[in-house]
């Protein structure tokens, strides 16, 4: 065994790429095993090591972790990205929910119908402009380089993931928030993340046609 | 200013009840302002008190937290409830992540028609039989213990019997197949702060019902019809 987490999902971003991006930002090494055919997955839940019968599976410290969020408090616990008291960590989880509503948003579209994806599409714009991106440019108005306590946290990690999958679906969305774009900036330039938004890395792309039928027959019910 | 931790949501359930059960659980007194118009709404609005422009929204310690599974994270933490170290945390997290789930499914059904209502309720009772009750009935059978982590009383404790508590509402001998969550509810809801909380005239909530659908609806202008997931 190698010591590195291993991650268990299908081989597209879904609800793990948080976790690949908190791991990639932290310096973490970690393996991936891709689910491809529903046996694989039935046999994980034959094994008994999903909790709830869903991955993401993440395996580390000798835990077989599932539940996104818990898995993502862990790591940001253990690699201190969760501030350094209670109330830094009551901040962090804040935005992080925040941030977490509207990427489910941005997570279900691929599987909504096709009548229903300019709507969808509106949503997630009107969302994105008028609630979550407002409230984290006033955040930033504090002046320091990051969310929460003047130090690289999970919630940097989750808003620059959500900033570029917004913007892969509304180019332009930033546009109004000077803040926010600094904030890009100086995020993707920092040495792990530069290098997770590298080609070659574990980030995985959008999702296409291929990813969404692979996951529709893996969990069709 | 009390220093009580003040909720501020509508007169039931929803979102709100598990952060009353955990700081109930807790002993912690608390006050509630609840939400009864638009003008209400608005004024937090734009006073600047959500920050993502919704409740729950709990004051407490100089803050005015949003987000339900934040404010639950630092009501465990603060009071202890949050285990001995990031493992046991871990665990914590896992299980409450599972009731948060199972209680979703419950969470929108007042909001439904009738017709969907009840297939709801079979889905409520098929997912907390053949997936949730099964995983923490193996967690309590394979340690033996009277606390689901680190044997210690915990957020996933008070968690799981609140989830228990609401399925049952939905299929009375729901936990029939599982003697060991029987005796854990049986254990939990005799601590002295939850039997406190259970007894009428406790700020527990009762079951969602028309009017309550009607407020959020009206506060909220959530006119749109809620399918089920």
């Amino acid at each position: 065994m190698s010591g590195k987490p291993r991650l268990t999902y299908c081989n597209g971003r879904g609800r793990m790429e948080p976790v690949r991006w908190l791991l990639a930002a932290a310096g973490v090494e970690f393996e991936e095993v891709f689910l491809e055919t529903r046996e694989q997955y039935e046999k994980l839940i034959k094994d008994g090591v999903l909790m709830f019968q869903q991955v993401p599976l993440v395996e580390i410290d000798g835990m077989k972790m599932v539940q996104t969020r818990a898995i993502l408090s862990y790591i940001a616990g253990k690699y201190n990205l969760y501030g350094k008291d209670l109330k830094e960590r009551a901040l962090i989880d804040m935005y992080v929910e925040g941030i977490t509503d509207l990427m489910q948003m941005i997570l279900v579209f691929p599987f909504s119908p096709p009548e229903a994806k300019e709507k969808n599409l509106d949503s997630i714009k009107d969302r994105a402009i008028n609630r979550y991106f407002p409230a984290f440019e006033k955040v930033l108005k504090h002046g320091q380089d990051f969310l929460v306590g003047n130090k690289f946290s999970w919630a940097d990690v989750q808003l620059i993931e959500a900033i570029l999958a917004v913007e892969e679906k509304i180019p332009a969305v930033l546009s109004g928030f000077p803040q926010l774009q600094a904030f890009k900036v100086r995020m993707s330039n920092m040495p792990t993340i530069k290098k997770f938004l590298q080609p070659g890395s574990p980030r995985k792309p959008p999702p296409d046609e291929c990813y969404i039928e692979t996951v529709l027959k893996i969990f069709k019910k | 200013m009390s220093g009580k931790p003040k909720l501020y949501y509508f007169d039931g359930r929803g979102k709100m009840e598990s952060i009353r059960w955990l700081l109930a659980a807790a002993g912690v007194e608390f006050e509630e302002e609840f939400l009864e118009t638009r003008e209400q709404y608005e004024k937090l609005l734009q006073g600047g008190s959500l920050l993502f422009q919704q409740v729950p929204m709990v004051e407490i310690d100089g803050m005015k937290m949003v987000q339900t599974r934040a404010i639950l994270s630092y009501i465990a933490a603060k009071y202890n409830l949050y285990g001995k170290d990031l493992k046991e945390r871990a665990l914590i997290d896992m299980y409450v992540g599972g009731t948060d789930d199972l209680m979703g499914f419950i969470l929108m059904f007042p909001f439904l028609s009738a017709e969907d209502k009840e297939k709801q309720r079979a889905v409520i009772v098929q997912k907390a039989t053949s997936r949730y009750f099964p995983a923490y009935e193996k967690v309590l059978k394979d340690h033996g213990q009277d606390f689901l982590v680190g044997n210690n009383f915990s957020w996933a404790d008070v968690h799981l019997l609140e989830a228990i508590l609401m399925v049952e509402e939905k299929k009375s001998n729901v936990l029939s197949g599982f003697p060991q969550l029987q005796a854990f509810k049986a254990r939990i809801s005799s601590i002295p702060t939850i039997k406190k909380f259970l007894e009428p005239g406790s700020q527990r909530k009762p079951v969602p019902d028309d009017k309550y659908v009607e407020t959020v609806r009206r506060v909220l202008r959530m006119y749109y019809d809620i399918k089920a997931n």
